[in-house]
C-alpha cells in the first residue's frame, strides 16, 4: 500500500501544470474555472477552441493509444493531467463525451472505418458529442426505450424516428450517439442498435430546456426521419444494449480525482466566507463543515482504492458506491453553502436571474443524484451486485 | 501510488479472518467475555504463539515482526470482525506508548516482553475532562517518586501484569512510569461493562514508589497526544471490522427470512438501507487504511504532527459512526430476533456504542478538525 506517485509521475505532474500556465493564458485567461455543469452556457466558442489549442499539446484523449493521437497515459497519469487541470482552473471540457464516451467505446466495439472516421475529429478537438439515452418513457428503466431504427435498402442508409430527452448539450454538439430499437417486436435490452447521428441534419430538431437556475444545459431532441449510413451502427444490429453498457463501463473513474479537486475549490470558499462572516464560529456549521472536509478526504480514499484495483476491468466496491457517495456529498455541499451565507443567499449577483456561483451550486446539485443514475437506483445496483439481494420485481403496469 | 493491500498483506489478511473464524466463534466469544478472566488465556496464548499479532509494530531489534501499520490495521480489523476478546488492542496500543519513548534497555526489555506475551496496558487518563486528563500525580521524594491517583477505563487492566502510567507533576509537566501491578500501593479493579468483549478496569495507585528506572518518558506531554492520535487508528480499524460484520451477517439473515411471501432481503427498503451501510463500511475502510499509511509516514518523519492529528480524527469520526449505523441498522433488519441475546447482532451493537465513545466521540473529532480548518490550527 502506497500512497505516493513515482518520481517520473511527478515530472509528468510538472509538465502537465506547465502547459497548462503557459496556455491558459490571453485569449483563453477568461475561460479559467467557467463551463461545467450550472455554467454550461459561458464562453461556448472560447471552450471550443480550447479543445483545438489543448489538441496541439496533445492535451486531449491522453488515454487513448497513441495510434489514434492519444498518450497511452497509465491510470496515474490521467489522474495526475485530471488534478492538475482542475487545479489550473481549465474549463469544463466541452470534448469531455469524445473523450471518455464515444472514443473508448469505437476502440472498443468500432468498426476500422469508424475509428478512422470519428476518432481524430474528437482527438482534434474539432467534433463535440452528446449522449442519446433517456427518453420521455425511459429514464431510470433505459431498457424502455422506444425511438426507432429502420434500415432502408433503397438508400443504404438507417432511418431514427422518436424522441430523447435531457440529452446534455446537445444544441452546442455536433454528434449524438443514440440508443434505439431496430426491431419493433424487441422487448427490453433486445434488438437494439448503437448508433452514430449527425445533428446537424433536416431530421433533427433540439429544443432546449430551461432548468431551475433559469439557464439551459439539456435539451429535447427530436428524430424525424434522421438518417445515418449503413456503417454508423456499432457493433452489430441488436447488439446495442451491450455497447451501451460497455460505454458506461468505461468511466473508470480517472476523472474523478479532479472532480474532486473542484470540489475542494468549492468547499474552500465557503470556509473563506465563513470566517469572514462569522458563520465559523456557529457550532453547527462547525461541525459541518468538518464533516464536508472528512467526506472529500473519504472520496479521495475511495477513489484511489477504485483506481488501485481492478485491472481486470470489473468493478469493485469501491467502485459502486462512488456515484452515491460524490452526488450525496455535493449536494450536502450545496445546501451547506447557503446556510454558511444565511438571509445573503436570497440575493442573485444580478436582475432578473443572473445567480452566482453558489447559487448556482446549490441549485444544480440537487441533478447530481439524479442524472447518471438516481440515487435510488444507484443503491438498488449495490444491494444486488455487490451484496447479492434479490433483484427488483418487474411491475405490470400499463 | 498503489493503494491496495500487497499479496503479503492480502495473505495476512485470509490468514487472520481464517483463524479468527475457527477460534474466535460466536460461542467462543461469549464463554471468553462472560468468564472470570474476562477473555480465553488460552486463545491469547495461540494468537501470541502461533500468529504473533503482539509483536506486528515492535522492531526486529526487540523480537517482533517489525511490520507496520497496514498490517496492523488488517489484523484489528479482522478482530473487531470476529469480536475477538483478548488484549490485543491494550498490548498494541502499549507497543504505540513505548515506541515513542526515547529508547532505553528498559524501553526494549518491555518491548521484548510484549512480544513474549506479557500484557501490559496503558493506564493513561481519568476521564475527567477528556482522555488526555491525567488522574495521576508524582510527587518527588528524596530518593523516589510517588505515584498516586486514579486511571480509567484502562483496557484489560485485569488481565495486565504491568502498565505503563502517565502522571503529571505539581507544574503539570507529565511523565511515563512502568509499574508492576502487584507493586505496594497498586489496585486494580475489574469495571463490569455493557459491552463484555472489551474489558476494562480501574487502576488507583497510592504512593507507590518508583525509582528512576521505572521512568520511561519526562516531558510527555506530546507523547500523550500522539498516543492518543495514534491509539484511535488502532480503534478505527476494530470498528471497520465492525462496521463490516454488521453489514454482513444482516445480508445473511434478510435473504433467509420470509414475510409476505418474499425473502426479506426483496424489499427495497432494505436493500437500500444495506447499500447505504455498505457504503459506510467501505469509506471507513478507505479512511482507515489512509490513516494507517499516514502513521507509518509520521514515524518515518515523512508526515507532520497535523496530518497524523487530521488523519485519525478523521478515520474515527467516519468509522465511529459506521460501526453504529451498522449495527443500528442491523438490528432493525433482524427484527424481533435482534433484540435476543441469542443473535450476535446486538454483541456488534454494544462494541460499536463503546468503541464510539472511547477516545473521543465524533463530534469531538469533527470539532478538532474544524480548528484545524477554520481557526488557523490551535486546537
Ligand atoms: C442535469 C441532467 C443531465 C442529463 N444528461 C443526460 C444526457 O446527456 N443524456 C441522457 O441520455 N440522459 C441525461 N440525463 C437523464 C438522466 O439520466 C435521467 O434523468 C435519470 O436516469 C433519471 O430518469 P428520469 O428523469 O426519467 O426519472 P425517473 O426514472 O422517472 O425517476 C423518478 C424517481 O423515481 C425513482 N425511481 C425510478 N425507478 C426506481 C426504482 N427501480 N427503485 C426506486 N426508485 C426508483 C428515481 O430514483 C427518482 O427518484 C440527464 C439528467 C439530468 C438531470
Amino acid at each position: 500500500m502506497k500512497l505516493s506517485f513515482t518520481a517520473a509521475d511527478e515530472q509528468f505532474r510538472e509538465e502537465v501544470a506547465d502547459w497548462l500556465n503557459d496556455n491558459l493564458q490571453g485569449e483563453f485567461a477568461k475561460v479559467r474555472y467557467r463551463g461545467g455543469p450550472g455554467d454550461e452556457h459561458h464562453f461556448v466558442d472560447e471552450r471550443k477552441a480550447w479543445e483545438r489549442k489543448l489538441a496541439e499539446g496533445r492535451w486531449t484523449c491522453i488515454g487513448w493509444p497513441e495510434e489514434w493521437g492519444g498518450r497511452a497515459a497509465s491510470i496515474e497519469q490521467q489522474v495526475i493531467f485530471h488534478e492538475e487541470y482542475a487545479r489550473a482552473g481549465g474549463p469544463g471540457r466541452m470534448g469531455h463525451i469524445g473523450d471518455t464516451l464515444t472514443g473508448p467505446t469505437l476502440l472498443a466495439f468500432g468498426s476500422e472505418a469508424q475509428k478512422a472516421k470519428y476518432l481524430p475529429p474528437i482527438r482534434n478537438g474539432e467534433a463535440f458529442w452528446s449522449q442519446g439515452y433517456s427518453e420521455p418513457g425511459a429514464g431510470s428503466d433505459l431498457a424502455a426505450i422506444r425511438t426507432r431504427a429502420v434500415f432502408d435498402e433503397a438508400t443504404g442508409q438507417w432511418q431514427i424516428t422518436g424522441q430523447k430527452v435531457w440529452t446534455s448539450l446537445a444544441h452546442e454538439s455536433d454528434y449524438v450517439f443514440v440508443l434505439a430499437r431496430i426491431d419493433r417486436e424487441s422487448k427490453r435490452h433486445h434488438g437494439l442498435g448503437f448508433f452514430l447521428v449527425a445533428l446537424d441534419q433536416p431530421g433533427v430538431t433540439i429544443r432546449p430546456i430551461t432548468q431551475l437556475t433559469g439557464t439551459a444545459e439539456f435539451n429535447e431532441v427530436y428524430f424525424d426521419d434522421a438518417v445515418c449510413s449503413a456503417d454508423d451502427i456499432v457493433g452489430a444490429p441488436g447488439d446495442g444494449w451491450k455497447v451501451a453498457m460497455g460505454l458506461l463501463g468505461f468511466e473508470r473513474g480517472v476523472s474523478t480525482l479532479g472532480q474532486q479537486m473542484l470540489f475542494q475549490t468549492e468547499l474552500d470558499e465557503i470556509v473563506r466566507i465563513a470566517k469572514g462572516n462569522g458563520a465559523s464560529r456557529d457550532p453547527d456549521i462547525r461541525q459541518r463543515i468538518a464533516e464536508a472536509h472528512i467526506g472529500l478526504r473519504t472520496m479521495r480514499y475511495n477513489s484511489m482504492r477504485m483506481l488501485s484495483g481492478g485491472e481486470d476491468g470489473s468493478l469493485s466496491r469501491e467502485a459502486m458506491i462512488y456515484k452515491l457517495y460524490w452526488s450525496s456529498w455535493h449536494r450536502n455541499l450545496g445546501k451547506l453553502a447557503m446556510d454558511v451565507l444565511g438571509p445573503e443567499a436570497e440575493l442573485v449577483e444580478e436582475g432578473p436571474y443572473e445567480l452566482n456561483k453558489l447559487q448556482s451550486l446549490f441549485l444544480f446539485t440537487r441533478a447530481d443524484t439524479i442524472y447518471g443514475g438516481t440515487n435510488q437506483i444507484q443503491r438498488n445496483l449495490i444491494a444486488e451486485r455487490a451484496l447479492g439481494m434479490p433483484k427488483e420485481p418487474r411491475g405490470s403496469a400499463k | 501510488m498503489k493503494f491496495a493491500f500487497t499479496d503479503e498483506q492480502r495473505m495476512l489478511r485470509d490468514t487472520s479472518q481464517a483463524f479468527l473464524a475457527a477460534e474466535s466463534s460466536s460461542a467462543a466469544v461469549r464463554t471468553a467475555s462472560t468468564s472470570e478472566q474476562t477473555y480465553d488465556p488460552e486463545l491469547w496464548q495461540k494468537i501470541c504463539e502461533d500468529m504473533y499479532w503482539q509483536g506486528i509494530l515492535v522492531p526486529e531489534s526487540c523480537d517482533g515482526l517489525g511490520l507496520g501499520w497496514v498490517e496492523l490495521a488488517i489484523v484489528l480489523e479482522a478482530a473487531g470482525e470476529r469480536l475477538l476478546t483478548a488484549p490485543l488492542f491494550a498490548v498494541a496500543q502499549s507497543t504505540v506508548a513505548l515506541k515513542l519513548c526515547p529508547q532505553t534497555d528498559i524501553r526494549d526489555a518491555l518491548l521484548s516482553a510484549i512480544v513474549g506475551g506479557d500484557v501490559i496496558s496503558l493506564a493513561m487518563s481519568d476521564q475527567r475532562s477528556g482522555w488526555s486528563s491525567c488522574g495521576v500525580t508524582a510527587n518527588d521524594r528524596s530518593n523516589t517518586t510517588l505515584l498516586s491517583g486514579t486511571a480509567r477505563f484502562v483496557p484489560f487492566g485485569a488481565a495486565a501484569s504491568k502498565f505503563l502510567v502517565v502522571a503529571a507533576d505539581a507544574s503539570g509537566s507529565q511523565s511515563v512510569w512502568v509499574i508492576d501491578a502487584a507493586q505496594e500501593g497498586v489496585v486494580t479493579e475489574h469495571t463490569p461493562t455493557m459491552d463484555q468483549t472489551r474489558a476494562m478496569a480501574t487502576v488507583s495507585l497510592e504512593n507507590v514508589a518508583v525509582s528512576v528506572d521505572q521512568l520511561l518518558a519526562d516531558d510527555a506531554a506530546s507523547l500523550v497526544d500522539k498516543t492518543l492520535a495514534l491509539s484511535r487508528i488502532l480503534v478505527v480499524a476494530d470498528q471497520v471490522g465492525v462496521a463490516q460484520a454488521s453489514l454482513d451477517i444482516s445480508v445473511d439473515y434478510t435473504k433467509e427470512r420470509s414475510q409476505f411471501d418474499r425473502t426479506i432481503a426483496s424489499f427495497q427498503a432494505i436493500k437500500h438501507k444495506a447499500a447505504d451501510m455498505m457504503l459506510k463500511a467501505e469509506s471507513a475502510r478507505s479512511l482507515l487504511y489512509y490513516a494507517a499509511c499516514i502513521a507509518d509516514a509520521w514515524f518515518a518523519g515523512e508526515a507532520d504532527d497535523a496530518a497524523l492529528e487530521e488523519a485519525a480524527c478523521m478515520a474515527s469520526a467516519c468509522a465511529s459512526e459506521a460501526a453504529f449505523f451498522n449495527a443500528g441498522s442491523g438490528i432493525q433488519m433482524h427484527g424481533g430476533v435482534g433484540i435476543t441475546e441469542e443473535y450476535d447482532i446486538q454483541l456488534y451493537f454494544k462494541r460499536a456504542r463503546a468503541t464510539e465513545s472511547f477516545l473521543g466521540r465524533p463530534a469531538e473529532m469533527r470539532e478538532a478538525l474544524a480548528c484545524q480548518l477554520l481557526d488557523g490550527g490551535a486546537s
